[in-house]
């Protein structure tokens, strides 16, 4: 009795948590309206599923409870209704993975109009490039970063001079444009986040990742680093800044080139070498204590 | 429902009598002991002690999360570490080994009729060597800079980099070398499970009369016979580039600023090496869970399995999809996302069969006589646990739905329910149930009930409402998550509700261990069936169980092992060693 009730308190507690729970996805700010339709198919499709399957147990133990004299029935199997079950527990499944595959395929088909954003992860910070005015990004090799050059942008490569450098601070993006954005990162792996936009993609150290999306609403939003990364992890906040076509256009002005970063000073990164494991240690202490007072 | 003469029922058997090594001393009996039983129990015993680190380990990190910045000892460094460990014991070395080293040691041989597993002596180097492996993870706590803080999933390039606890010290060294004993170890017992149930099952048992508890822990061996080498090869690789400099997973990287002498690796290959052992892993701790939560349910139900051979065709299928499906972890990794149309098909076909597994769990308990026991309850509480986590896993192999998800609280809501909390249920239940054929007594029922309930209802109000967390946004492996403009005041709230839950559940699990212990002088004699169960380990001559199983001769099998309640029979139960036409399902040929 009381396990048979105890069951049916979790399906009604569990289906009251949800309609009454405050903690629901952030309003979305992106075009990815269609995952969030294809999760609710998903939380009604399961719902249904769990409570059917979990109040048929509550009756199940109620009505055949063990009482004196009791004997179960005996039936090994049951063919047409195992067939049954197997083929709407097939279409149900079918009713969830059709509209998921659709939406992944405009997910990895990137528009023909999206402009590039690169994004380069590194222990524990963003930053940016954008295209400059020829709309080519240079090319890029881990190698290549050094002090002057944070992001490895190969300097004999014409198309990379005028590429717009944002080290270490926020990215805007104009509004109700689509954006590709192209993953780096220098070091481990890294995973760029914004909640309010739904899509995420790890980063990886030698490969270059992309995701696409289009930005619906100004605002100043918060990316999450969301692939371990080391002690620093979650300190690896950063900020998109989501602005109408004017701001953009004055926040792009305001930028450095690649060209105009790596022109004059020449000043030497020439102090090395106390013992390399010491050495790194420190850097990961001084790291974490800037990253973390910003 | 067709009678069949008892010559047709017992082929002959396929081995002839094995001969058995005799122990000479108190040390070879209970301590380098060749008995499968006692190899079982020194897993198991082994398996509870370092689980309970992991339980405490739990409760440091949920200390951390739900009352953010009140305990200075728990540094983010500190916190990774705890998260790292937990993990990687509570999936291999508590898990893995409870399943195949306790339950497989103990009932594969008694289950099938055998007087012990084939190759005895290897079978204890297993244990030995298992334990091996216990002490050398252990030993990275006292190490210079503690244990690996990379998570349980080891990811390179930061597992073996400064940024991360451990990278650069011992953790990460001591982690992969322990893993590496522990898959020496573990195949070692593999084969000899395999072995056993295909070689040494006594006349009469054929493989469609296998108890379901055989078949989940028997492809689940199988599985993990084929998926750990994967593991190896991973951590050895790795090792390499730790220790030697070498670069499989390593590109070229830069450090904190400096250029370090790696280059042409690929971190992304150790992801599919460890996921193509890590997804078979889940069902390498789900299938034995499957096969006993059957036999449970039906013993305790007085009621046949319904539908036995769609079960066990279910258990070979969810182990040979399980192989397709690895990548379903990888979603945002960055592989090639057309890769997440297939992965994504396979995952969901794979609810197939698993949905099935539930239905005939449901439906072996309509019309049957619910004797509402502990072990019952237990079997109930991991239906309700493991649709719930399995429904979850709809959303996180559906590509798409994955891309919000993967990273957050959700997922580390999702695979407790459904790998943590589930699994273990069924071990408890598993305990209960079979502790009177270990002990001859049986455990206390008040501190059962006691613990059967916080367990449970606490385990669900843990990690239900931690979904929604996710759902939220919030991502997983966040020593803080105070940091952030989507953590609002209510889920800082709910985060400590379910650290406080935690400690709660947490404490059941003391008192669980205490019955464990109390019960062994002071529980109430048992005798040798107190279920009234069909299955051969219930009919043994001496409870327990002395070496050699089964006293002079070895059973023979006539009928399969769910003959409960069978219609004109006395009792409603039929042993299976028992003879005669009655009620004897007849299998498939």
């Amino acid at each position: 009795m009381a396990v048979a009730l105890v069951l049916v308190l979790i399906v009604v507690g569990s289906v009251l948590f949800h309609l009454l729970s405050p903690w629901w996805w952030t309003p979305i700010a992106s075009n990815w309206g269609y995952i969030d339709n294809t999760i609710s198919i998903t939380f009604w499709i399961t719902g249904v599923v769990f409570a059917a399957v979990v109040l048929f147990m509550a009756y199940c133990v109620f009505r055949f409870r063990h009482r004196e004299g009791n004997r179960a029935a005996y039936e090994p199997e049951n063919k047409r209704l195992e067939s049954w079950l197997t083929i709407v527990t097939a279409v149900g499944v079918t009713a969830l993975l059709v509209p998921g595959l659709f939406v992944w395929s405009q997910f990895v088909n990137v528009p023909s109009d999206a402009t590039v954003v690169e994004v380069v992860g590194q222990q524990w910070q963003w930053s940016f490039r954008l295209p400059g005015k020829d709309g080519k990004l240079g090319r890029s090799d881990t190698r290549e970063v050094t002090a002057d050059n944070p992001l490895g942008v190969i300097a004999g490569d014409p198309n990379g001079q005028d590429d717009v450098v944002v080290e270490a601070a926020d990215l805007h993006l104009p509004v109700g444009k689509p954006v590709k954005m192209l993953l780096r990162s220098i070091d481990v792996l890294h995973d760029f986040y914004v909640p309010e936009f739904r899509a995420k993609m790890d980063m990886i150290p030698g490969s270059v990742t992309y995701f696409w999306f289009t930005p619906t609403k100004t605002g100043t939003f918060q990316v999450l680093c969301a692939e371990l990364c080391g002690q620093g992890h979650p300190l690896m906040n950063g900020i998109v800044i989501v602005d109408t076509e004017q701001d953009y256009v004055a926040w792009l002005d305001q930028q450095q080139t690649f060209a105009q970063l790596s022109a004059p000073q020449q000043t030497g990164s020439a102090q090395q070498a106390p013992g390399k494991a010491t050495a790194s240690a420190l850097k990961v202490a001084a790291k974490l204590e800037t990253v973390g007072s910003r | 429902m067709v009678d069949i003469t008892p010559a047709d029922a017992v082929p002959a058997a396929e081995v002839p009598e094995m001969e058995l090594y005799h122990p000479h001393s108190w040390w070879t009996k209970y301590i380098f002991s060749q008995d499968a039983k006692v190899i079982a129990i020194q897993y198991s015993a082994t398996a509870t002690a370092i689980g309970m680190v992991a339980l405490v380990l739990s409760w440091l990190m949920r200390l951390q999360l739900g009352f953010p910045g009140t305990f200075d000892f728990i540094t983010p460094e500190a916190y990774y570490q705890f998260i790292t460990m937990h993990g990687m014991i509570m999936v291999v070395y508590l898990l893995t080994a409870l399943f195949l080293g306790g339950f497989g040691n103990y009932l594969i041989p008694l289950m099938v009729g055998a007087r012990d597993m084939v190759f005895p002596y290897v079978n204890m180097l297993s244990y030995w060597i298992y334990l091996l492996a216990v002490v050398v993870l252990v030993s990275s706590f006292f190490a210079p800079g503690g244990p690996t803080g990379a998570g349980w999933t080891l990811y390179p390039p930061q597992a073996i980099m400064t940024g991360t606890p451990g990278g650069q010290d011992w953790g990460i060294i001591l982690m992969l070398v322990s893993l590496i004993l522990f898959i020496i170890g573990f195949t070692m017992g593999g084969l000899n499970y395999v072995v056993t149930v295909l070689q040494a099952r006594t006349r009469g048992m054929t493989l469609m009369r296998l108890p379901l508890t055989v078949w989940g822990i028997f492809t689940a061996t199988v599985m993990a016979l084929l998926a750990f080498p994967a593991l190896f090869v991973a951590c050895v690789m790795m090792l390499f580039d730790r220790a030697l400099g070498t670069s499989f997973f390593m590109p070229a990287i830069v450090e904190m600023g400096e250029q370090l002498q790696h280059g042409g690796g690929s971190p992304i290959l150790f992801q599919h090496l460890f996921w193509f052992f890590g997804h078979p892993e889940v069902y390498i701790v789900a299938l034995p869970a499957f096969g006993i939560v059957s036999d449970l349910i039906s013993t305790h139900a007085r009621k046949n399995i319904f539908g036995y051979r769609m079960m066990v065709w279910a258990i070979v299928g969810i182990g040979a999809l399980s192989f397709v499906v690895w990548a379903h972890h990888m979603y945002v990794s960055g592989m090639h996302p057309y890769f997440g149309f297939f992965f994504a098909t396979t995952t969901l076909i794979i609810a197939v069969p698993t949905a099935i597994k539930v239905y005939n769990w449901v439906l072996t308990l309509w019309r049957g006589d619910i004797h509402l026991t502990i072990p019952m309850l237990f079997a109930l509480a991991f239906i309700v646990t493991f649709v719930n986590g399995g429904l979850t896993g709809l959303f996180l192999g559906n590509v798409v739905v994955d891309v919000p998800l993967s990273d957050t609280m959700f997922v580390v809501a999702h695979f407790h329910m459904v790998m943590g909390v589930a699994p273990i249920l069924v071990i408890f239940g598993a305990i209960y149930h079979w502790y009177p054929k270990v002990t001859g007594r049986m455990l206390n029922e008040t501190l059962g009930q006691f613990h059967f309930w916080v367990t449970f209802l606490g385990a669900y109000l843990i990690f239900f409402p931690m979904h929604y967390l996710g759902l939220v946004g919030l991502p997983r492996r966040y020593a803080e998550l105070t940091d952030m403009t989507i953590m609002t005041e209510s889920a800082h709230h709910l985060n400590s509700f379910i650290s406080i839950m935690a400690f709660i559940v947490g404490f059941a699990q003391i008192v669980f261990l205490f019955n464990l212990i109390w019960s062994i002088r002071h529980g109430r004699e048992a005798g040798g069936n107190p279920w009234r169960a069909t299955t051969l380990e219930w009919q043994t001559s001496e409870t327990p169980p002395a070496h050699g199983n089964f006293g002079k001769d070895l059973p023979i099998v006539y009928r399969w092992a769910y003959d409960y309640s069978v219609p004109g029979a006395k009792e409603d139960f039929i042993p299976q060693n028992v003879p005669g036409s009655f009620g004897t399902y007849k299998e498939p040929a």
